[in-house]
């Protein structure tokens, strides 16, 4: 009885995260263009939405800048995280201070100070600012991510790495950089998202040549929003959820291998 | 190496020869083959033909005959294209606002005087459609689409005799049912042309007899909204809202029991027009681009697939018969002559017009009105309350040690 009420809570919480995404789904394949009545099924939508150059266009400046952003804001927060924890305690609680004001700063502000910055600077407003804006409030989310796991690092490991005659770049690409490589890899992979999303911050550093997806879905706002853009959000979707499966299956994998050989060395 | 080579040759040769092909052809648009140009064009989402279900794709089109790139990029309001104007950093070529943004433009010196030698396609225009009194002289301009604002209603909701007036979107029985624009200029002009005032009036206390009767249709409204109107009309989901013809039309085809009606008091005809904005580095190319879109198969393929209403003359005559005797996409003259098209509002005017809607907005209607400062305040004494608690426990805690 009371499992089936545990099933029937967390049937609704599910229901609750997800129905959105289904309704869109299911919309994605209705003949006509209304998002409220079904009249039919059709894969139209993903066919125009291949045609469409601006929703394309839109679609690979978003993928180019969230890739060169995550990976450039990757190196930039590690290597900041690793500098920080090197730091006396003071000094560290003051600089990570500063790191979580980007965070906690609205977007638009962000957005228009970044704006305004370039505009100083004299610098045009295009791919350039684009990718150096969400450089700018992607960082955070690396070093936040990366801390953590610097802290529970046993740091003798690095030493004894060292006393074994590793250089000490060696024994940072050996033994520090694989320690945390989990904290690396979800702040990549978090920077990564937050500037494939990311609207405000974007709205006010584009220029005239490049255009990101969500700015693209928001200025069809007078006419109409496509439907293709629920096929496209659902394409989205089924590519997330794939590489997300695909990850814990791996997981699965080496947690299994690991527990095996654990068996075979008490043997 | 020698690929390369050849390819700077061609680029000088062509570079010498094209002044004296510049002068050929009216409408040659190879002339700036090769010279790398791009233009920064800046339109409003979904108003181009885009190659959609078999239709022209313009840009791509363009790109073809001339060798000139086109980045193209897209806005949701006039009132961003003008931020993003305003703001530099970034320079367009070729952008669309409406009416009253032109005007808005013009008075502030941030357009170019275009060069109609190099659009000699501006002849189709519709002589209805010249000098408009956003552009009197008609130096900054190319009309590219226009239509008017009507009341789209469900006919089996609303009678039709009734939707004939403003009137009905202040009518109780339909209560809830209601759309209204989420725009303030749209909004006011339909309280103030209710009220039997121009669109353009500047007089305050007409200005506030409009806010007066907005905050009274507030009760009324189901939503503030822009492009939800096609879901919930289409839908079912609202009786009456206003807005524009040529987006009826679309609405129409879902859902047949939706009809169209002008107001007899008048009601607002706009125009989007096509400019170059001032810091253009390309204005050659640009004033190429706006005699491109007034080719007549340009025209006749971008208001196929916008369905609004074009003012190309040529275009018209191509359309088919049906579209061309359609009451709604192209009014007669007598009710055209109880249009008004917006102007620029003076910046008090427009400052007043601003502050009133914001507080239609932000007025409660409901009886709630004391819920959110209650609700703060009662955060804000649990808050407290838990600290307080929190270090009575830790005194308490420490004594017992």
């Amino acid at each position: 009885m009371k499992k089936a009420a545990s099933r029937i809570y967390m049937l609704l919480v599910f229901l609750f995260l997800y129905a959105p995404i289904i309704v869109m789904m299911v919309f994605s394949f209705n003949e006509s263009k209304s998002r409220t009545v079904f009249t039919g099924f059709t894969l139209d939508w993903y066919y125009k939405l291949f045609q469409n150059d601006v929703i394309i266009s839109a679609l690979g400046n978003t993928m180019l800048v969230a890739v060169i952003a995550s990976i450039a804001s990757t190196v930039i927060g590690t290597a900041a995280a690793i500098g920080i924890f090197a730091m006396n305690k003071r000094l560290r609680s003051f600089v990570l201070n500063v790191t979580y004001i980007p965070i906690l700063n609205p977007e638009i502000v962000t957005g228009v100070s970044l704006m305004l910055l370039f505009g100083f600077i004299g610098l045009n407003l295009g791919l350039t600012t684009l990718v150096l804006a969400h450089i700018t409030f992607c960082v955070p989310y690396v070093i936040l991510n990366v801390m953590p796991k610097l802290r529970q690092m046993n740091i003798s490991l690095y030493e004894a790495a060292q006393d074994l005659g590793c250089s000490p770049v060696r024994a940072f690409f050996k033994v520090v950089i694989p320690e945390i490589m989990p904290g690396i890899i979800t702040g990549f992979l978090m920077a990564f998202t937050y500037s494939l999303d990311d609207f405000v911050v974007s709205y006010f550093t584009t220029g005239a040549t490049s255009q990101t997806l969500p700015i693209a879905i928001y200025s069809m706002t007078r006419r109409k929003v496509s439907p293709q853009i629920n096929a496209l959000s659902t394409l989205i979707f089924i590519a997330v959820l794939l590489i997300l499966l695909l990850m814990n299956i791996r997981d699965a994998r080496a947690y299994k291998r690991a527990s095996q050989n654990k068996k075979g060395d008490s043997l | 190496m020698k690929k390369l080579l050849s390819c700077i040759l061609t680029g000088v040769l062509a570079f010498g020869i094209l002044p004296i092909f510049s002068y050929a052809a009216e409408a040659d648009y190879s002339r700036f083959e090769g010279q790398g140009i791009s233009l920064n064009v800046y339109n409003w989402g979904e108003y181009i033909s885009n190659g959609e279900d078999d239709s022209l794709d313009v840009n791509a089109e363009f790109e073809e005959r001339t060798g000139i790139k086109v980045n193209y990029t897209n806005f949701a309001s006039n009132e961003e294209l003008y931020a993003k104007l305003k703001s530099g950093g970034t320079s367009y070529d070729v952008i669309i606002p409406s009416d009253y943004m032109i005007a808005k433009l013009i008075a502030e010196d941030m357009l170019e005087k275009l060069n109609f030698e190099n659009i000699p396609n501006f002849e189709y225009i519709d002589e209805r459609f010249k000098n408009p009194e956003y552009d009197p002289a008609n130096e900054y301009s190319v009309p590219y689409m226009w239509g008017v604002v009507g009341i789209i209603y469900n006919t089996s909701l609303v009678d039709e005799e009734e939707a004939q007036s403003w009137d009905i979107l202040w009518d109780s029985r339909y209560i809830k049912d209601i759309l209204m624009f989420s725009n303030s200029r749209d909004a006011f002009g339909i309280a103030l042309k209710r009220l039997g005032y121009s669109f353009n009036t500047t007089d305050p206390e007409q200005l506030n007899e409009a806010a007066d009767s907005l905050k009274e249709q507030k009760a009324l409204v189901q939503a503030y909204v822009m492009d939800e109107i096609f879901d919930k009309m289409t839908g079912g989901e609202a009786a009456l809202a206003p807005y524009y013809a040529g987006d009826f039309l679309t609405m129409s085809e879902d859902n047949p029991d939706l009809a169209f009606a002008i107001p007899k008091e008048g009601t607002n005809r706009f125009v989007d027009a096509v400019c170059i904005p001032k810091g253009s580095k390309q204005k050659e190319a640009a004033e190429t681009y706006i005699n491109f879109l007034c080719e007549t198969e340009i025209a006749l393929a971008n208001c196929e697939y916008i369905g609004y209403s074009t003012p190309h003359a040529m275009a018209y005559e191509k359309l088919d018969e049906e579209t061309r005797n359609n009451l709604v996409a192209y009014p007669g003259d007598e009710v055209l002559a109880n249009t008004e098209t917006f102007v620029n509002l003076p910046d008090e005017a427009s400052e007043l017009v601003k502050n009133l809607w914001t507080q239609v907005i932000s007025t409660n209607t409901g009886d709630n009105k004391w819920a959110v400062p209650v609700l703060l305040l009662l955060a804000i004494a649990a808050s407290v309350a838990i600290n307080l608690w929190r270090r009575h426990k830790k005194k308490r805690d420490e004594a017992l040690y």
